[in-house]
């Protein structure tokens, strides 16, 4: 039964401000959701804490809000314990680049076999617009007392380094190209990242929505607006790492994802950056030594038998600590 | 030979960390348990890798034994270091297996003691007039009725070799840990077969036939040795067999995975901390296991173990897990215990059933990692900000290490909560022979969780509120029973709420639960009581690995004329109020017993009952509480109880 966008959104009210990329990021993935062909009740959103956070409730699935820059573990943790259920991950970037950055480097090297989609406004918004992890060195969003001392971290470079299999960028009011990249993310076998640049209208005053629309730089031949976020893939460039490649092609493909990702100003790349579908996922690393994962993984297992007693044939086992007969 | 105590003794041995002790321990500890006879070892070591020094006592009977000693009858040393630091501990008539070859060593050359520690045996050995180096401690030990058995490692290691025809004298070199063990065997007249035997479990597991055939020349030539030098030896204690069934020789940590396994714990996290690890390494190797028949068609269980980034990790990923729907658990130790304080509210908020072992160790901060204490308790009670339901459970020997292990699975799934099973390093890192454990003595049981799908979507409210406090559980991915789970206050469907009304109803809630675990847990799981032969004298209440010095010294204490009950608090909370006021409240003497400074029980006691117990007997200097410690301190307590408050024990190397 095909699924309508009201099928997928709760009716509580939305408190996020009037204008906030977050409700960009909502539609897309809500309606990413109704045109997936995955069983809605297999599909658990997990959230951090910071105005993203709120999405787990506004949609209609099976919704964790977990706490400040942990939702990649306590995503994790279900996925592993059911590897049948989509897990979709969600953060923000300070919940995900700034206190969680611990989580987001090592749920890359596991792979498992998931998605996770940040909310990337370069402010604290819910603490009332601090500097966030992305916010560029010396720049002064309306909040900060003093311009910015920190550098900005780089999502795509950091999630190459640390073994995200798909790393994506995309805009939050670019529906079209969220919703087909979330989809695609969940599509991927494998650890998958989509960072989400969004405008914080009430902190974020630099990277408004004005700024990626491209207000303020006319095009010299139309007078219209030209937009700063622009499609790698629709400009040639090929994300995907084939079973084919040399190790130097593949260096060489790496070398294009630290240039392209370090585009800033005038041209924001958006699209995705690199995926590679043959790193075996964690899942498949757990069936190299439980040949029985899939099948009984650790939520589906019999733990009990029919008189309450436990199922595990211990004695079996502990007769390496027995002595004597 | 008629003076000989038969079957029952404390033998030490010690070396640099790395060289090989613990196995010769172990090596001991087994061919004791060949011969019938019960162990139960201690293991104390630096945090260290490589070359600080470690020991080991192993103590062994013909009766089931539970505690550590004072005094060693036989002290096995191949190293200056061991000799110094523990030929005091040596009591007369006892024996010193040393090797002549380093007994001219300057005190002050064993770098690996603290400059403290070489003044203060440098002061202790010029009190007697003697000088300052091995010879001198040897000499201090004869002076007392100690006999020395000089046994030359070098020279046997290098017969050995040549026996074997092998030039690899590195290799050959590692034998002196199975030299030491055997030479102690011979002296104390355990016959040789029993040490084979050992070698050959030793050894096998590593499919290296050289290694056993060393290992099993090296028993040959030290029984040899012994025999030609010493005769009979002359020792006044001595191992013989006896008959006995099968027994679990099991570490502390291996119980608790053990117990967890039973419970059907089957996702484990963790991040490597001592002395915690050995628990998830120990489930990793055991990952896959047999299902009893009639479980599945194939037979075939598993545990996931999973290494995380760090402790916030282990416990969010096993709170993943468990809304899943697996029993899932974490264990750590102080420090770590300390990063999963958030995660641990987050479940306690949102009632999921998540288990941690927190095995205590030296605190604050790094503190002492190796060594032991317990001063975690009120920690685990207050644990995370705001007020969170949590159940937490003590185990005070190895038997209760599995069952608790595996009750704490059952309360977590039962009341929808965080239970913290703390088990302290004195119980973690020492082996101990048991009757098996026997699982079917428990039910698993899994409380209000729903196991098939059939409501329509809409209809499931994941917090629905009950007169128990306890609701419906659904699992992530059961169709029809969506939820939503979040930190901050909620409703019953599990969106945010702020209401005041819907706040006092909710915090009831998640706090009658342990109000009916409280009138729901019996009372044998909650406290375990010792009476004493008749009238008791004094009233001994205690918790965790106390219980084992605490139960041998008090037949000590009975042989003296001193009875003595001891009250042993195994669940901290839900506090068993009623139980321990009842044992407490009599009028009789009462003495607190705890391995911590505070005698943190003693203040839980005195904020649930309102009854305050004047006399406290506390260690926190790291080592384990001793049969005879105990005997002592009370027998103080007892005879003057207003002069003796507060008495803190001392002993330990």
């Amino acid at each position: 039964m095909a699924l309508k966008l009201a099928d997928v959104r709760t009716d509580l009210h939305n408190d996020w401000c009037s204008g906030c990329g977050d409700f960009g990021i909502e539609a897309s993935l809500q309606m990413a959701l109704t045109e997936m062909s995955v069983d809605i009740h297999r599909v658990v959103i997990f959230s951090g804490i910071g105005c993203h956070g709120k999405i787990a409730h506004w949609t209609n699935t099976f919704g964790i809000h977990t706490l400040h820059g942990r939702t990649l573990p306590f995503a994790q943790g279900a996925k592993l314990a059911n590897p049948g259920l989509e897990v979709i991950a969600i953060g923000g970037d300070g919940d995900g680049y700034g206190i969680g950055a611990g989580h987001f480097v090592h749920s890359g090297r596991r792979n498992l076999d998931m998605t996770y989609i940040v909310h990337d406004n370069g402010v604290y918004g819910l603490t009332k617009g601090q500097a966030s992890p992305t916010q560029r060195l010396g720049e002064q969003t309306k909040s900060l007392p003093q311009p910015n001392i920190n550098s900005a971290v780089n999502p795509i470079m950091l999630a190459l380094a640390a073994g995200y299999t798909f790393i994506a960028r995309s805009y939050a009011f670019d529906n079209r190209h969220l919703k087909e990249t979330i989809k695609r993310a969940v599509a991927h076998r494998g650890m998958a990242l989509v960072d989400v640049l969004q405008p914080c209208p009430t902190y974020n005053d630099i990277e408004t929505k004005a700024f990626y629309s491209g207000e303020d730089r006319p095009d010299p031949a139309t007078h219209r607006p030209a937009p700063r976020c622009y499609d790698i893939e629709k400009s040639g460039y090929n994300p995907l790492i084939t079973k084919e490649m040399t190790p130097e092609d593949v260096d060489k493909k790496t070398l294009e994802v630290i240039k392209i990702s370090n585009e800033w100003g005038d041209r924001i790349p958006i699209g995705v950056f690199y995926q590679n579908g043959n790193v075996p996922t964690y899942e498949d690393r757990i069936m190299g030594r439980i040949p029985t994962y899939l099948e009984q993984p650790p939520a589906k297992q019999v733990i009990q038998l029919q008189d309450r007693k436990s199922a595990a044939d211990l004695p079996r086992l502990w007769k390496e600590l027995t002595i004597g007969s | 030979m008629s003076s000989k105590t038969v079957n029952e003794l404390n033998w030490m041995i010690g070396g640099a960390q790395g060289s090989g002790v613990d196995l010769s321990a172990s090596a001991f500890a087994r061919s004791c348990v060949l011969a019938g006879l019960w162990v139960y070892g201690t293991r104390e070591y630096y945090s260290n890798i490589k070359g600080l020094h470690s020991y080991f006592e192993i103590r062994t009977s013909g009766r089931q034994i539970r505690s550590k000693v004072e005094g060693v009858d036989l002290l096995a040393t191949f190293d200056a270091e061991t000799l110094v630091r523990h030929a005091d501990a040596v009591t007369p008539g006892g024996g010193i297996i040393y090797d002549p070859a380093l007994s001219q060593t300057p005190i002050e050359k064993v770098d690996t003691l603290y400059k403290d520690e070489i003044k203060q045996i440098q002061g202790r050995l010029a009190q007697q007039g003697l000088g300052s180096d091995a010879n001198a401690i040897l000499e201090e030990a004869k002076r007392r009725g100690v006999k020395l058995f000089a046994v030359p490692f070098s020279s046997l290691i290098q017969e050995i070799a040549k026996r074997l025809e092998t030039s690899e004298l590195t290799k050959v070199n590692r034998t002196v840990n199975v030299l030491a063990v055997s030479v102690s065997l011979a002296l104390l007249g355990l016959d040789r077969r029993f040490m084979d035997e050992s070698v050959h479990q030793a050894f096998s597991a590593s499919r290296k036939q050289k290694l056993v055939d060393m290992n099993l020349a090296a028993v040959e030539r030290a029984y040899g040795y012994a025999k030609e030098k010493f005769g009979e030896g002359g020792l006044e204690v001595g191992l013989v067999p006896i008959q006995s069934g099968p027994r679990m020789f099991v570490v502390g940590n291996q119980a608790v995975a053990l117990g967890k396994m039973a419970g059907g714990c089957r996702l484990q996290t963790y991040y490597p901390i001592t002395p915690a690890s050995d628990e998830s390494e120990f489930l990793e190797a055991h990952e896959n296991f047999a299902l009893k028949e009639g479980a599945t068609k194939d037979g075939k269980g598993s545990v996931v173990v999973v290494q995380t980034e760090d402790e916030i990790a282990a416990i969010t990923m096993a709170v993943g897990g468990a809304l899943a729907g697996a029993r899932a658990a974490t264990s750590t130790s102080g420090p770590g215990f300390s990063l999963m304080t958030e995660g641990m509210g987050w479940a306690g908020m949102n009632e999921v059933p998540v288990v941690i072992t927190l095995y205590s160790r030296g605190g604050p901060s790094t503190g002492m990692p190796t060594r032991t204490e317990q001063g975690d308790l009120k920690f685990a009670l207050n644990a995370s900000h705001g007020e969170s339901p949590r159940i937490v459970v003590c185990s005070g020997d190895m038997e209760e290490c599995f069952y608790d292990a595996f009750r704490a699975m059952n309360y977590a799934e039962r009341y929808q909560l965080p239970v913290i099973h703390l088990v302290d390093k004195g119980l973690a890192n020492s082996n101990m022979t048991i009757l098996p454990p026997d699982p079917s003595m428990i039910d698993i049981e899994r409380g209000k969780l729903i196991l098939d799908g059939g409501a329509k979507d809409g209809e499931y409210r994941r917090f629905a509120h009950s007169e128990d406090g306890i609701s419906p559980r659904a699992v992530l991915g059961l169709s029809g029973y969506r939820f939503w789970n979040t930190g901050d206050e909620h409703d019953e469907l599990g969106h945010i709420n702020e209401n005041p009304e819907n706040r006092i109803r909710m915090m009831k809630k998640r706090m009658t639960k342990l109000e009916t675990a409280d009138r729901e847990i019996p009372e044998s799981e909650k406290v375990s009581f010792y009476p004493a032969k008749g009238h008791p004298d004094v009233t001994l209440v205690s918790w965790g690995s106390s219980k084992g010095a605490i139960l041998e010294g008090m037949a000590l204490l009975e042989a003296r004329g001193i009875k003595a009950e001891f009250l042993q608090i195994r669940l901290a909370s839900p506090f068993p109020a009623q139980a321990v006021r009842e044992r407490i409240s009599r009028g009789g003497l009462v003495i607190d017993i705890e391995q911590n400074y505070t005698a943190q029980m003693a203040a839980v006691i005195a904020e649930k009952t309102q009854i305050g117990i004047r006399n406290k007997i506390v260690k926190f200097n790291g080592r384990p509480i001793s049969r005879d410690e105990i005997y002592e301190s009370v027998r103080q307590v007892v005879s003057k109880p207003e002069a003796n408050e507060r008495v803190v024990l001392t002993h330990g190397a």
